[in-house]
């Protein structure tokens, strides 16, 4: 796919500077003469999505790290000074507190379009851990980022993820308070907590960009994967990136900035959380504290399992299992738009990690379904904290059917690309 | 088009999910109440502003702060006492006269000695406590909560506040109400091991160290409007509301500018679209 | 892959309608970037509480003769000189001194208080803030480049190009001064 490279050098200037630095033959090569796919479907227009939702946070990020004082004692009203005072603060402090979730809706879809496509099967599995290990610095990111404004969720956020660590006692006694301790910077969130979170929230974002990279290079290797999932053969399955999928791209940007808008200018606490413009109190919890949306089903895998230890190791497992999903899917098919019953398996999939967050925004305890009345009065039955349990086993149980799946009977592959195209048009 | 609409689907069920999720269980249901600033194109209505701030002024302000307010933030564009005349907020006049009014301490350059002097517009709104402690102390081991971003800082925001203030009367028999304490059937708190009645009727509401304020005619408001509880307790939450985001109105305003750029931007586009992928099938 | 990129799939189009659509795409995509570039551009200039400070009150009833207070005024020293009437009568012999920047020692005061100087204290050359009293002219003079000031603030010698500046001030009462 990446074959010769079809620039050739114009002007004088563009000979001179070709043989000292390539560049304008790599840019020509990587996003303008690129041989795309022809039949990629909007799902596929999500990685120039979230390569805008990067550009937005940083410039944004950058413009508030101007502003923000990175202090226990002056977070909070540093926060307010920006909403305030500073001219257009709020815009861009909306602008980056909601594209944040807007980050993560991206993401998210972004990586059900690649579970879905087979978008992670050889010879693309480098691509996808690139793009895993980028969700993971994007989690880190986005919640050392909402511990800044130093408000109550802020503060009670960090205490409990960072006491996660803790659950290490349990494999060595100490080892999780050692962690703890040297996360903290002290003996409980405070601080120096602050600060480091803030100078890691700083980098994290060039971490990102600098994998970003990576996973596009990884990109270019193999090629683009395609709703058929079948490989590119002929020149006549592909057209060049540019300007066939650079204005499709631009279109689909365009489109997610509507709704991007609304949530900035019309809803910019949707979102967000009441408790977060109280000021941090390491005196008193608030009644109920739960993470932002984007990490609600793995909170709810956390708290269906009654072990500590067992609860940390779940969580990261939801994580890790995506990490493994390139050698658990055996199916020599990648896409699953011919594979009947993986299809169903995945759509639950994908139904039951939503209900998964769902549930992770509730309290544990409470009843769904009502069967009686303990000696107290209080209803009992069937609570948030089973459903949850359901729910993440089918979540692991999906990449072991995954592997079981291999000799599944698929429906007829076609052989190139352009012929399901052709085959639709008669 | 399937695939579209589809495509269009699970971004609603993403949003509205997340919407869904972030929405916590209120409990119970706040009074019904109209603001003038509800919705996507609610303007605040100055004369409420200007009425609440008095009662904010005159009955809130003996307990609770409004720390991130200045006194020139009353007088800014969208503010309750903005005027047109004085585009910087420092000179209007009105603003002046309410901080000269207030003494704010400060130290007397000369002799290093606390002092007070009258406030100038670009002075904080004055905390009625000099500390904590003293805030405590002065309430019964309560702290008034700042009121700054107040609003923001409740579920429900201004509908809530409205009925907290005018949510107290006598609490329902079998609720144990410590002496100091006042029952309100909005106060967002969990009763349960206050109630020596049945636990599945635990009743809605807490107990609160703030007792009931907003009588009728505690504030005169100086454009004639009656002032009933109710009126008392809209107009303070509409200020609230103001002081929480006083943005808010330029915020809807680029808000509507930006959505119908936008769309018009994504129909050029679309064609631009179609016309360069015409003539591949695809 | 050269040839596919110059097949034009709107080849028989009306050029001119074909242009239209892409050029007015590119140019909403061009307005949008920049209309948002101006908040991320604007957001540096001072905020509102910065501007809210942008005058001061000053009493300068115990500033002897002599002597010079300084007071800050937008985070830059503002020098107020009470200057005695030998230095007044020795800035206005100079006015007719040839210099880099030829002002009056009158326009430099307000009328009737020609002992009081009000000097904004950042030398004109790269922004130092001059000592009192020293240099030949009993001015100020500029620790970082040498620049020499008279006694009415105006630039005698070295390598700044104008004189001190006045900033915008005026006399509340007999003890009282507004910058700003």
């Amino acid at each position: 796919m990446s074959g010769p490279s079809s620039y050739e050098p114009k002007t004088a200037f563009e000979r001179w500077l070709d043989v000292r630095l390539p560049i304008i033959r790599m840019a020509n090569d990587t996003a303008l003469d690129f041989p795309t796919p022809k039949n990629l479907n909007y799902w596929w227009t999500f990685g120039g999505i979230l390569a805008v939702c990067l550009v937005i946070q940083i410039a944004s990020g950058v413009v508030l790290a101007m502003h923000y004082v990175p202090n226990a004692g002056l977070a909070f009203d540093s926060v307010e000074h920006i909403m305030r005072d500073v001219k257009h603060g709020w815009m861009i402090r909306f602008i980056h507190a909601n594209g944040a979730s807007m980050f993560f809706l991206a993401v998210y879809i972004h990586m059900a379009r690649g579970l879905y496509y087979g978008s992670y099967k050889a010879p693309r599995e480098v691509l996808w851990i690139l793009g895993c290990v980028i969700y993971l610095l994007m989690m880190a990111t986005a919640f050392m980022g909402y511990v800044l404004p130093w408000g109550q969720m802020s503060y009670y956020g960090a205490v409990v993820i960072t006491n996660l660590f803790s659950a290490f006692d349990g494999v060595i006694p100490g080892l999780g308070t050692y962690i703890t301790t040297l996360l903290w910077g002290g003996f409980s969130v405070d601080n120096p907590t602050l600060n480091r979170f803030f100078s890691l929230h700083y980098l994290l974002p060039f971490m990102i960009a600098g994998v970003v990279g990576l996973h596009i290079w990884a990109l270019h290797v193999p090629g683009n994967n395609n709703p058929t999932g079948v490989d590119v053969k002929s020149k006549s399955d592909t057209v060049p990136f540019h300007p066939y999928y650079t204005v499709k791209d631009g279109f689909a940007i365009v489109l997610f900035f509507i709704p991007f808008a609304w949530f900035v200018f019309f809803a910019p606490e949707a979102l967000g959380h009441a408790d977060n413009y109280v000021k941090a109190n390491p005196l008193a919890t608030p009644a109920h504290i739960v993470p932002e949306w984007y990490f609600l089903p793995f909170y709810a895998i956390l708290r269906s399992i009654p072990d500590k230890l067992m609860g940390v190791l779940a969580m990261f497992g939801a994580i890790a299992m995506l990490f493994a999903v390139p050698w658990l899917d055996r199916s020599p098919v990648r896409s699953m738009r011919y594979r009947p019953t993986a299809r169903w398996f995945f759509a639950i999939f994908i139904v039951a990690t939503i209900i998964l967050g769902w549930c992770g925004g509730q309290l544990p305890d409470d009843v769904i379904l009502p069967i009686g009345k303990s000696e107290t009065g209080a209803p009992t039955g069937f609570t948030v904290v089973w459903l949850s349990r359901i729910l993440a086993a089918y979540y692991f149980a999906y990449f072991g059917i995954l592997w079981f799946l291999k000799n599944e009977k698929t429906l007829p592959v076609p052989e190139t690309i352009s012929a399901p195209v052709l085959a639709e048009k008669v | 088009m399937l695939r579209k609409a589809l495509s269009a689907a699970a971004v609603l069920a993403c949003l509205t999910f997340g919407g869904a999720a972030s929405a916590a269980e209120h409990g119970h249901t706040l009074r019904p109440v109209t603001f003038s600033f509800d919705g996507p194109f609610g303007k605040f209505d100055r004369g409420s502003l200007q009425r609440g701030y008095k009662v904010y002024a005159e009955v809130c302000s003996s307990c609770h702060g409004m720390n991130l307010l200045s006194y020139r933030n009353l007088a800014q564009k969208g503010g309750p006492f903005f005027d047109e005349k004085y585009k910087n907020p420092n000179d209007n006049p009105y603003a002046k006269a309410i901080a000269a009014a207030i003494e704010v301490p400060d130290i007397d350059p000369d002799t290093g000695d606390a002092i007070t002097r009258p406030a100038t517009p670009a002075d904080r709104f004055k905390d009625p406590y000099p500390n904590e402690p003293a805030a405590r102390a002065g309430n019964g081991g309560a702290l008034p909560p700042d009121l700054s971003v107040i609003a923001k800082a409740r579920e429900g925001g201004a509908h809530y506040i409205y009925s907290l203030l005018t949510g107290y009367h006598e609490a329902p028999a079998g609720l144990t109400v410590a002496p100091g304490q006042y029952y309100d059937e909005y106060y967002k708190s969990d009763l349960s091991s206050a109630w020596k009645g049945p636990k599945d009727k635990v009743p809605p509401g807490g107990v609160l160290a703030m007792s009931f304020q907003l009588t009728p005619d505690r504030v005169a408001f100086d454009d004639g409007t009656p002032s009933s509880t109710d009126q008392e307790a809209k107009d303070v939450a509409a200020f609230l509301a103001w002081a929480a985001e006083p943005h808010a109105e330029e915020r809807k305003e680029t808000g509507l500018a930006v959505m119908i750029y936008l769309l018009i931007f994504a129909g050029i586009t679309y064609l631009s679209y179609r016309r360069i992928w015409k003539n591949v099938a695809h | 892959m050269g040839e596919s990129l110059n097949i034009s799939p709107d080849h028989a189009d009306d050029p001119s309608r074909r242009d239209f659509i892409h050029i007015a795409a590119i140019a909403a995509a061009g307005g949008g970037v920049v209309m948002t570039a101006w908040p991320f551009i604007d957001q540096m200039n001072p905020a509102e509480d910065t501007l809210a400070l942008a005058s001061i009150e000053f009493d300068f009833s115990k500033v002897v003769a002599g002597q010079q207070a300084v007071v800050k005024w937008r985070g830059k020293p503002v020098f107020v000189r009470h200057r005695t009437p030998a230095e007044i009568a020795k800035a206005q012999a100079d006015d007719q001194a040839d210099m880099k920047d030829p002002q009056p020692d009158s326009a430099r005061v307000k009328e009737g208080k020609s002992e009081w100087l009000v000097l904004i204290g950042v030398c004109t050359h790269l922004g130092c803030v001059p000592n009192f009293g020293a240099g030949e002219y009993g001015g100020w003079f500029c620790p970082c480049h040498g620049s020499v000031y008279d006694t009415s603030g105006r630039i005698r010698q070295g390598p700044a190009p104008l004189n001190l500046a006045v900033p915008d001030y005026e006399f509340l009462s007999d003890t009282k001064v507004k910058i700003g």
